[in-house]
């Protein structure tokens, strides 16, 4: 009895052993199961998902013109400061004096990418690029200003 | 990583295991004092990776704080905000929309079969099979790769929010979903191959970290870890939220107590998420994916608790509000504490080498334990 | 066809001509000596290759394919940087052991290179009892690990190293019987000898069931003797000591690396010559064209085709098993691989005995 149950124990471990030598054999002999991804050599054709959080873009259009009317509902919604919003006072022709953004600072160290600034604000002036080679050699870089120079407010936008 | 820190008085080893380990488990740092090569004690030292998630949470408001709850179990990261958004929910009495509900639901799912599947990956590294580790990456990397397409992150979607979900489902959802139930299917027998069925595995996992039905329910263990000694706890039966009593699954439970156990818990797992992804991805409802909600939101005085169930266990969400924008006090009660505290009593009067085998299948992932 | 044994009598020849007896014997000592070492960087930087991309496949994944073509280059790179570590020699140790096991290791395998027949009259050292030799030498390497350990000056590097010696000792009893049972067949200890007698079929095809056996026994205690996985407790990453070398870096570190993948080579050398014919090609029984076809591939090829296979084979062994316990791999040993082995030589002699093999 002892020597049925001996022979069946080896029998049953060597089976089980080749079971398994039988799937990593399978993934030796059959090279078109290998996803690995050769970045960097294949940045040309690398496509993101466009909804990919990348960092904090502002919108501008062929005409430099952006939707961001400085309201601050994204420094409001940031949970950790990243976005600082500075305006400045335009004298409109009629005399009116209108808020208007001046610089819109983007913090790229600080951003978790949590998308909230994004869901806040009401013109849909923001959105997340899909870049993702964030590193500089150099701190400050980091600390962006997301409107172009010369850029304003497009026509009709509240 | 391993030094000699002292002898007791009775002439036994304390020697440091970690904080750095070679093994996935993060920042965890055991004093064990041996005897020989056998196990008398362990001491989780832990606060490596604290970071005051709960005290930072006081001073966010109820819309911002959800994102850093990804950061603490980041393999469950849907869930842990899934736990948030619900307690929220409770405080503000909204209702969810049914599309937002199956979604919630669906996500939760996905991210629990990801986070199953890393865990099965580093537990056979852990015991010295390296090839099992990239073949649960694969499935992974699917998962991961739908995430990406409607969430945008692929680790830490901060997606759900209060009263639903943050943005409308890809529309190539449904049929990568699809397409990952089919690729899963085929895999899976080849896990029982490579793995669970292979005699080494089965000799180094069974009777290893025992533990009774009574111990595990006096430690607090729960998930995977109580299910394994008979516990019957899952959250998802007791209490269910979102659609969960409307989708027919099994809790898994098994009475063998010892890390074979656990493991096969995990599996089993995996094919119960798989069964209710399956019935919910085709008929997820037309509808809103989030419900009106004011700007700001406001919860009343009291205290809200909302468990829910991760790939680890219950985690618990306790919001103490005073009626302001902020919380006044939050407090998470983190799976892995509870199941952390269990270790000695499993591995008392075991070697060395079982301490690994133990260890990898309470699957901890010390952000949780350290919050 | 081509064959390298051409060479050897050339140079023999030119050598016996040119100078006296002694000095042509002395210049060919030197030779010899200076073809082992290449053949040790060569089989050291060509198996860590074959190693990683073996690996790699059986990973999903690609292997080193950035330096060099296909990554062939990626071993020297890494060589060369192992060359430019610091050697730390830590303090209590003793230097003097320190230094040498390293050196110890690398001089029994080369040792070990004597009586292999690399390919048809390309053997360095046909002694009559070239088995017996094999076995014993490769028992010395012991020493080397236990020097080692205890030269560390480390409690864990000492533990490791007893482990390791408690692993190489139990199971070369059991490869040492398998080994036996072929000789029981051949009836000679000698390799040439051993080679000679396959040339009408290779041992695992004429005695069938107890070569089996007796190879699959082999196979698996010489996993274990060269501290390959599922058999490497004693020297593994996430175990808590990285066993008898932990204390070793830069060049010293390099050279036992390089002895356990020359073991390697080794162990499955003397495989191939005894259960698969070393450098005879396959014949099967008196089929004159059969075996005159086979006899057009150089017989260093053969010899080298079934090296690598066999190496293949453990590799395979590495990336698909877990590792096993050191309390499991000695229950192994003395449970199973043992007896089994035992009733396996007794067989191989019955049938020895009565004829019953091809």
């Amino acid at each position: 009895m002892f020597l049925k149950d001996y022979i069946k124990d080896v029998y049953g471990a060597v089976r089980s052993l080749l079971k398994g030598m039988r799937m990593t054999g399978y993934y030796f002999t059959h090279h078109k199961e290998i996803i690995t991804e050769q970045y960097p050599d294949n940045r040309a054709t690398l496509l993101l998902a466009e909804r990919f959080r990348g960092e904090v873009i502002l919108l501008h259009d062929e005409k430099n013109e952006h939707a961001c009317t400085g309201c601050s509902a994204c420094e409001i919604a940031c949970p950790n400061g990243t976005i600082k919003i500075i305006n400045k006072f335009d004298v409109s022709p009629e005399g009116k004096r209108k808020k208007a953004l001046d610089t819109f600072v983007y913090h790229l160290e600080l951003c978790t990418m949590c998308n909230l600034c994004i869901v806040a604000c009401p013109t849909d002036a923001i959105k997340m690029a899909q870049t993702f080679e964030h590193s500089v050699f150099d701190r400050t870089k980091l600390t962006k200003k997301l409107n172009n120079e010369d850029s304003k407010l497009r026509e009709g936008v509240e | 990583m391993v030094e000699e820190i002292g002898r007791t008085s009775e002439g036994d080893l304390i020697i440091n295991v970690g904080p750095q380990h070679p093994a996935t488990h993060g920042v965890l740092h055991l004093v064990l004092t041996l005897n020989g090569e056998t196990i008398k004690k362990v001491e989780p030292h832990l606060g490596y990776i604290h970071r005051s998630i709960e005290k930072m949470c006081e001073s966010l408001s109820y819309r911002q704080f959800i994102y850093v709850t990804s950061r603490m179990d980041y393999l469950s990261s849907h869930i842990n905000n899934h736990g948030c958004a619900l307690c929220v929910e409770k405080g503000l009495q909204v209702e969810v929309p049914q599309r937002a509900q199956y979604i919630r639901v669906i996500m939760d799912e996905l991210t629990r079969i990801a986070s199953h599947e890393l865990w099965w990956g580093a537990m056979a590294m852990d015991l010295g099979a390296f090839t099992p580790f990239f073949h649960a990456f694969r499935e992974r990397e699917t998962i991961t790769d739908i995430m990406e397409k409607t969430c945008g992150a692929r680790l830490t979607m901060n997606y759900m929010v209060p009263g639903g979900v943050m943005a409308e489902l890809h529309p190539d959802f449904q049929k990568d979903v699809k397409s990952f139930i089919q690729l899963y299917k085929s895999k899976f027998e080849e896990y029982n191959e490579l793995v669970t069925g292979n005699i080494i595995f089965q000799n180094r996992m069974k009777s290893v970290g025992y533990i009774s039905y009574d111990d595990a329910i006096s430690y607090g263990c729960s998930g995977p870890v109580a299910r394994a000694s008979g516990v019957h706890c899952d959250i998802r039966k007791l209490y269910p939220y979102d659609i969960y009593s409307k989708v027919a699954f099994d809790e898994i439970t098994e009475t063998g107590g010892d890390s074979y156990a656990r493991y096969l818990v995990r599996l089993k797992e995996m094919t119960q998420s798989i069964r209710i992804v399956e019935q919910l991805i085709d008929n997820i409802p037309e509808g809103d994916f989030q419900a009106k909600t004011k700007a700001v939101l406001k919860l009343p005085k009291g205290e809200f608790y909302q468990r829910v169930e991760t790939a680890r266990g219950e985690l618990g969400v306790y919001i103490v509000s005073e009626g302001g924008t902020t919380p006044y006090r939050i407090k998470f009660r983190s799976p892995g504490f509870s199941n952390l505290s269990a270790l000695e009593h499993m591995v008392k009067g075991l070697k060395i080498g079982d301490l690994v085998a133990a260890m990898g299948t309470l699957d901890l992932v010390i952000p949780d334990i350290d919050r | 066809m081509f064959s390298l044994e051409g060479i050897t009598t050339v140079i023999h020849e030119w050598l016996n001509n040119h100078f006296s007896p002694t000095l042509a014997l002395l210049t060919e000592f030197i030779l010899v000596g200076l073809a082992a070492i290449a053949l040790f960087a060569l089989l050291g930087l060509g198996l860590v290759w074959m190693e990683r991309k073996v690996a790699a496949v059986m990973q999903i994944r690609l292997g080193p394919n950035r330096v060099g073509p296909k990554g062939i280059f990626q071993t020297s790179a890494d060589t060369l940087k192992l060359l430019l570590k610091e050697g730390l020699v830590p303090d209590g140790a003793d230097k003097f052991l320190f230094n040498l096991a390293p050196l110890v290791v690398m001089i029994v395998a080369m040792l070990i290179l004597a009586p292999i027949a690399f390919a048809k009259n390309l053997q360095i050292w046909d002694i009559n009892i070239g088995v017996l030799y094999l076995s014993a030498i490769s028992s010395l390497s012991v020493i080397g690990i236990f020097m080692a350990g205890w030269a560390s000056n480390n409690k864990y590097s000492l533990l490791g190293a007893m482990r390791s010696g408690a692993q190489i000792v139990s199971y070369e009893l059991s490869a040492g019987l398998s080994v036996l049972s072929i000789v029981v067949m051949t009836g000679s200890l000698s390799i040439r000898d051993i080679i000679l007698s396959q040339q009408n079929g290779w041992w695992i095809f004429k005695a069938h069931i107890p070569a089996l056996i007796a190879f699959v026994i082999f196979i698996i205690a010489v996993t274990a003797e060269t501290n390959r996985a599922p058999f490497d407790m004693a020297e593994a990453e996430s175990e808590l000591t990285a066993g008898f070398h932990t204390e070793y870096s830069g060049m010293r570190f390099a050279l036992f690396f390089l002895a356990e993948y020359i073991n390697i080579f080794i162990v499955c050398a003397v495989g191939a010559t005894l259960f698969f014919g070393g450098w005879m090609p396959l014949h099967i029984g008196h089929w004159q064209g059969f075996n005159q076809f086979m006899d057009y591939i150089p017989s260093s090829i053969w010899f080298l085709g079934k090296t690598l296979g066999l190496i293949f084979l453990i590799m395979w062994f590495r990336w698909t098993f877990p590792r096993l316990r050191i309390d499991q791999l000695l229950n192994l040993e003395w449970k199973y691989l043992l007896p089994i082995s035992m009733f396996n030589l007794l067989l191989m002699t019955i049938i020895a005995i009565m004829g019953w093999h091809f």
